[in-house]
């Protein structure tokens, strides 16, 4: 029996696509799972912050909640507007999914456990990121509706405001890595919590930070959202499942730029008491796969506590932040960063 | 000179890291939410609910047909039609309030001289037709029996502010 069992699972890894499948699967179904529950999180823990309970009605602590959720947006009726185009309105929802789920194709979760480990996997990452955003455009013109149109209009402005912020700060992370390769990133962070790109790089640390949630379109940088002004901007138009999959894509690009914080500025999978000596001795010393979902779940956090703490941007305040705040501090972190390297003061890992 | 230091200050993120403590701080704190069904905020004795018509304690229905209630109802609610009965005393035939017209504000309690018409504490109700919004007389006075000792103990109280 056992014999047979090894012989199966042993042709399967001979067939390259089916392993390959196989693989994805493993990384997208659980995606999927986080961003349901992550649904439920963001209800639970900004209705803590507002002195309120959250979803507790369906299920235990109204855990069930999120599929109930999932259920009724799928049985809901698609609407497609009258004069919208229908080829590019249901193509959309696609657009803004795919890349969401496509990034997690380079993220390393630890040494050996990466689906594809590819030299420019930051090059692929910034690519499909900002690839997201055609979703949105997309939408907001193919509604064919003046608050989804202004909507992508803004979220095109932001996308390509905050895109440039963002690169640069990734700048400063190859600068010190040396690599583009993710898996290469995080093993040359080794050392420990002081060793990690977040402190020789804070400022850059930040503005990822910060662009990240406007990457995201999340609060405060809802702007394509913008519910108090335009309605919902570019998903006014959207029901049901097409609605579900815009509000998937967004989710799963919470939990990518999350994952990709922990693994650019805070060591990927790599224990915080490293070198410590008595606890980095210990198994709590060694890195593994459960610090990097843990610190992925803190840059989770992150964004709902944002959420549930600051207003929405106004639209030109939003433009004057990116191109005259974050843009020039990112410049001139990036020549500290090269002259920290050259000078030495931050030794490259292995 | 302050211009740079208000920027220089602004890039520390000072305010948003308090405005984040602070939401911080509350998410420890333990909720105020009443979970509604299983927990009830307390109610005033006062409280102006759905009607009903109250009889005295011998069974006789107390409401004379006077229509001062009719007259006072701002919203013109109550219709009432009257007769006399075969013992010669004035009775409704017809005592009817619209409850998509009320508005709830207890003019026709404060008006009834023989405390006749009343608001219940009653808030959780509801219909299924537009025809059942409007309370007939036989549907207050059920109502009246069913809650009488409630409502005789929430006069008592109010009694020495009447």
């Amino acid at each position: 029996m056992l014999e047979m069992l090894e012989t199966v699972f042993n042709w399967i890894q001979s067939q390259y696509l089916i392993w390959t499948l196989i693989k994805i699967l493993l990384i997208t179904i659980p995606v999927i799972t986080v961003v349901a529950f992550y649904t439920y999180f963001e209800r639970k823990v900004i209705g803590a912050m507002q002195i309120r309970v959250g979803p507790n009605r369906v299920g235990p602590l109204g855990l069930i909640q999120p599929f109930a959720d999932v259920f009724k947006l799928l049985l809901k009726e698609i609407i497609l507007p009258t004069n919208s185009n229908r080829f590019l309105f249901l193509l959309a929802p696609i657009i803004s999914l795919a890349p969401a789920f496509a990034a997690w194709a380079v993220i390393p979760f630890n040494d050996f456990l990466v689906l594809s480990d590819v030299d420019a996997g930051l090059i692929y990452v910034l690519a499909l990121t900002s690839l997201g955003v055609y979703g949105v455009i997309i939408a907001g013109w193919a509604s064919n509706s003046k608050y989804a149109f202004l909507g992508a209009m803004r979220a095109a402005a932001q996308a390509v405001s905050y895109e440039i912020a963002m690169g640069f700060s990734l700048v400063g992370v190859m600068i010190l890595a040396g690599t583009l390769n993710l898996r290469e990133i995080v093993l040359s962070q080794q050392g420990g919590i002081f060793d990690w790109y977040w402190l020789p790089l804070f400022p850059l640390y930040i503005i990822y930070m910060i662009s990240g949630l406007a990457e995201t379109n999340r609060a405060p940088f809802d702007q394509a959202e913008g519910e108090s002004e335009i309605v919902a901007g570019f998903h006014v138009e959207y029901s049901g499942s097409t609605f579900a999959i815009f509000f998937l894509a967004e989710y799963a690009n919470m939990i990518l730029i999350s994952g990709l914080t922990a693994i650019l500025f805070a060591g990927g999978w790599l224990s915080p008491f490293e070198g410590v000596p008595v606890l980095g001795d210990t198994i709590l010393g060694e890195g593994s796969i459960f610090w990097f979902l843990g610190k992925t779940v803190v840059f989770m956090f992150m964004f709902l506590w944002y959420r549930a703490t600051f207003p929405r941007y106004r639209y030109d305040q939003i433009m004057r932040l990116g191109w005259k705040v974050l843009i020039p501090i990112t410049l001139v972190w990036v020549m500290i960063a090269a002259l920290m390297t050259v000078l030495g003061f931050v030794v490259r890992g292995s | 000179m302050k211009r740079i230091i208000d920027y220089l200050r602004s890039l520390m993120l000072l305010e948003l890291l308090k405005g984040m403590s602070l939401t911080m701080r509350h998410m420890f704190r333990p909720n105020i939410t009443i979970n509604y069904p299983e927990e009830k905020t307390p109610k005033s004795f006062r409280f102006r609910g759905l009607h009903a018509l109250r009889r005295y304690p011998n069974g006789e229905e107390r409401c004379i047909a006077c229509k001062l209630c009719e007259a006072v109802c701002p919203a013109l609610a109550i219709t009432i039609d009257s007769e006399q009965r075969e013992d010669g005393s004035r009775r409704t035939t017809r005592y009817d309030i619209d409850l998509f017209k009320c508005i709830f504000c207890g003019a026709c309690e404060e008006s009834c001289p023989v405390d006749s018409i009343v608001e219940t504490g009653i808030l959780e109700y509801h219909m299924e037709t537009r025809e059942e919004g409007i309370m007939t007389k036989e549907k207050l006075l059920a109502i009246g029996d069913r809650y009488e000792s409630e409502i005789a103990e929430n006069r008592n109280k109010d009694a020495a502010y009447r």
